[in-house]
């Protein structure tokens, strides 16, 4: 959908230093206001999604920056472009819009470089309540950046010069006279939509807009007129005066990672996000962003009607940047591994949906994961391996708390004793659960994720026995191997549209898998003896479910395919690749049962 | 003690009440004394400073403060960890004092878990502690071994979400036998425990070890048979990733015959019973 086509919209002119802008207006205005900023080479229909999820809360506008889209272009084109024209620009906006509240700004690549004057200078004062920077940094901040590398070149800072150095290349060739606009003008402008769409996997449809070869043509003259100024002489007052969320893409072919640290000294009131995705995160992960923006401004509006001093989001767990306000399901959450994962990603600040047969442990760990960070925490009744029971549960979830980001396939039960007293109705059970479970899983909220097109990601816990063959564990390993096959198959299919897959092998384990793990062939009074021995002895190696969780968590943000989480899982796996006649030798030693 | 006691009303518990009384007091004394910035060492001496002016002169082990993610012992290996260190309380933190005075021959281990303003997780933890006291007291009555009791102890906390934290003490014990203490003039100690309580901690194991009965409560099999007849002070611990919770006070086991009889808690007037009882008025 174009942004023309968005219901409610309403546009108007705004008139500033001999230039006509093209201001765009949704949602309430008696509503805070949020001003987007686009980049270059965009126009404000880059914006489309995300405005249109912010105007069910806020007053939304949209401009496009002089010489972009339909606003007017100055004349001449050199020095016209200057970042103190530009904050002519946003303030005649600001003005005309929101004339007696200070309004939240969002900027993006070139939208997000001007943003960071416009929040650092004083003039604005009093007229930014906030700022959302996502993939443009500051150029004084980017210059003092330049210079402190140069000026104490330790190996670790010369590599990082040289891998922004490498990254920016395109700027360089913005600053050759006449040939960018050529390109632009002629095959570059023509071929820009694909290129976008095969290398950054930007939906197709109707963006680019056609104005695209003027407003890029135009837009070289952003860098021409400050990069080279700015980046020689940086300002040394560039401090934001306004909290500062900085959502950084960690895929960003354009901007490094690194450009970031220390941000904290320049932004005060520094609320980090990062976000696996490539550069254009405002047409690729709208829901995300929509979701971040509105959950920054609201705390802020927030904290100013009740006088409260501004305070940092709660989450503290390891990487609530990458999983602050997502959804997060796990299944088998009631104890044991999928209890203390849905705890970590509550730490994080995710929103968990905790699932189980058991209602009674699948409320537990929602009540505490709301206790420990998350905003919000369900516990769901279902068993993994009745596919309409699934069906049910994720339409449910679709509708009540939205598409998921991370799903963990975690549920699974234990089955030991030789093949051959294995029953079949045995098999028949460690399959549905272990195997079906999750298959439905991936298959039915896995489509639901790929339908949506903004990535996510997928954990399904395997087993060290997935590749570690035995002669106690038939069924189990069976199932847990095809667990494992599986995930890499999707990994491989999923790939494509940003989903990742990842199969965790805990190993031996202390949970509760044991207490309730069959044993084939036993009768009742020795099934007990054995499940309290392997209780035992899975107590006595005492590896805590917490542990795996944190290799959950690290598995996602770093998008591993095969984890093997303790000492023994991964020395299994060294072995079944390496010397797998030793393992086959293991396999068949009687286990101390 | 010589003659095993045989019910409530038994005239030598008077002396153990009394400085299982006197230890609280000092716990919640102390406690209202906490403020931010004050340091696990400060909290001891205050707790150790406390007791000295009310008399006591020696100790089963000297007081320990624990503040923030140690009173869930988190990382947690040696003994010596115990100790207090220079952590300094802040807002919203929790805390556990933990002392065992000897006062007039009588002693007692108590523990008590609080909070420096609010924390809702950790008043969740302290509100299910008060299933651990039920299922401590039913299955002692039971006479179920001291092993079995431990391992339901420790299902109970982990269907609730917990770990179990006072896996981390010495011999991963529960709970451990109390007894009278000869009163000495000198009385020195050892890594923060007196030498005449160790003394008779000793001789029980050593008694024990030959009559096949353990004065430590643990998950391993010395632990396997059922109560004996004496005090134990028993100290459930629970740890929620950087939040633990405890209390710790006197589980009187005797060999009557009457189940009501053959095991009581010492007192019920103690500060977490009371919270417990005001919650359920509350709600």
């Amino acid at each position: 959908m174009s942004l023309q086509d968005v219901p409610g919209i309403r546009e108007r002119r705004v008139s500033t230093g001999g230039i006509e802008l093209c201001v765009a207006e949704l949602g309430d205005e008696t509503r805070p206001t949020v001003v987007l900023v686009h980049g270059y080479p965009d126009s404000k229909e880059v914006w489309t999604q995300v405005a249109e999820q912010l105007a069910e809360q806020w007053h939304v506008v949209l401009y496009d920056v002089r010489g972009h889209g339909r606003s007017t272009a100055p004349k001449p084109l050199r020095g016209g472009f200057t970042l103190e024209k530009l904050t002519d620009d946003f303030l005649a906006v600001a003005d005309a819009v929101s004339p007696d509240r200070a309004v939240h700004l969002v900027g993006h690549d070139w939208g997000s470089v001007q943003s960071w004057e416009f929040a650092t200078v004083k003039r604005t004062e009093g007229r930014i309540a906030s700022f959302t920077s996502m993939s443009g940094p500051s150029l004084d901040h980017f210059g003092h950046w330049i210079k402190q590398r140069m000026s104490r070149p330790t190996p670790r800072r010369v590599g990082q010069l040289l891998g922004q150095g490498a990254k920016s290349w395109y700027v360089y060739m913005l600053h050759t006279p006449v040939l960018p606009e050529l390109a632009w003008r002629g095959p570059l402008g023509k071929r820009w939509p694909r290129i976008l769409q095969r290398l950054e996997s930007v939906p197709a449809g109707d963006y680019p807009t056609p104005s695209l070869p003027d407003d890029a043509a135009h837009g070289a003259w952003l860098y021409r007129d400050n990069v080279r100024a700015r980046l020689r002489r940086p300002r040394d007052d560039a401090f934001a005066h306004v909290p500062v969320q900085l959502i950084t893409p960690t895929g960003d072919i354009f901007l490094s990672e690194r450009l970031y640290d220390q941000l904290e000294l320049w932004a005060p009131q520094l609320v980090r996000r990062t976000l696996p995705a490539k550069h254009w995160v405002p047409r690729t992960r709208p829901d995300q962003l929509a979701s971040w923006i509105s959950e920054f401004v609201s705390g802020i509006e927030s904290a100013q009607e009740d006088g409260r001093p501004l305070q940092a989001p709660a989450p503290t767990g390891a990487h609530a940047d990458r999983f602050g306000g997502q959804l997060v399901l796990v299944t088998g959450a009631a104890g044991g591994i999928g209890r203390a994962t849905a705890f970590a990603f509550a730490e994080a600040g995710a929103r968990v949906v905790a699932v189980d047969r058991d209602a009674e442990g699948a409320a537990r760990t929602a009540e505490m994961a709301r206790l420990i960070g998350s905003p919000a925490a369900w516990g769901e009744v279902v068993d993994v391996s009745d596919e309409q029971a699934m069906e049910k549960l994720a339409e449910k979830v679709a509708a009540e708390y939205g598409v998921v980001d991370v799903l963990v396939n975690n549920a699974g039960i234990g089955l030991s004793g030789s093949f051959l007293e294995t029953t079949s109705e045995d098999w028949k059970n460690v399959l549905d659960v272990n195997l079906w479970g999750v298959i439905h899983g991936c298959r039915i909220f896995g489509k639901q994720m790929a339908e949506r097109g903004q990535g996510g990601h997928i954990v399904n816990t395997a087993s060290a026995a997935a590749y570690q063959p035995s002669r106690a564990l038939p069924a189990y390993s069976t199932s847990k191997a095809a667990v494992l096959m599986l995930s890499e198959c999707l990994r491989a299919e999923l790939a494509e549209r940003s989903i990742g897959v990842s199969a965790i092998c805990p190993g031996v384990v202390n949970t509760n898998i044991t207490a309730t793990a069959r044993f084939a062939g036993a009768d009742a009074a020795e099934e007990k003896r054995l499940q309290q021995r392997t209780g035992r002895l899975y107590g006595l190696r005492n590896y805590p479910p917490e542990k795996v969780a944190d290799a959950i968590i690290e598995a996602v943000v770093h998008n591993r395919a095969v984890v093997p989480v303790t000492p023994e899982a991964r020395a299994a796996r060294f072995l079944s690749r390496f010397s797998p006649g030793a393992l086959r030798g293991i396999a068949r030693l009687k286990p101390p049962l | 003690m010589a003659s095993p006691v045989k019910d409530a009303t038994a005239p030598e518990l008077q002396g153990f009440r009394e400085v299982q009384r006197l230890a609280y007091a000092c716990a919640e004394a102390v406690a209202a004394r906490l403020e931010p910035g004050v340091t696990e060492r400060e909290a001891a001496r205050m707790q150790r400073e406390w007791l000295r002016e009310r008399g006591v002169r020696d100790w089963f082990h000297l007081p320990f403060a624990w503040f923030g993610d140690r009173t869930a012992f988190a990382g947690f290996k040696v003994p010596l960890q115990f100790f207090p260190t220079n952590r300094k309380l802040e807002p919203g933190m929790p805390f556990i004092l933990d002392m065992a005075p000897v006062h007039k021959g009588f002693t007692a281990d108590i523990g008590y878990s609080g909070c420096l303003g609010l924390n809702p997780l950790h008043d969740k933890l302290l509100a299910d502690l008060e299933a651990h006291r039920a299922l401590l007291l039913g299955e002692v009555r039971e006479r179920r071994s001291l092993r079995e009791i431990y391992e339901d102890v420790e299902r109970l906390m982990i269907r609730q979400g917990y770990a179990n934290r006072h896996r981390a003490y010495p011999f991963g014990v529960i709970a451990h036998k109390i007894d009278r203490v000869a009163e000495r003039r000198w009385s020195p100690r050892v890594f923060g425990f007196g030498t005449q309580s160790l003394k008779g901690l000793v001789s029980d194991a050593l008694h024990g070890h030959r009559d096949g009965w353990s004065p430590l409560w643990s998950p391993y099999s010395f632990s396997d048979h059922p109560p004996q007849p004496g005090l134990w002070a028993v100290e459930p611990h629970l740890g929620f990733r950087g939040t633990g919770a405890k209390f710790e006070e006197i589980l009187v086991v005797t060999d009557s015959k009457d189940p009501e009889q053959s095991a009581f808690w010492l007192d019920d007037d103690l500060p977490h019973v009371r919270r417990w009882a005001e919650e359920r008025v509350a709600a």
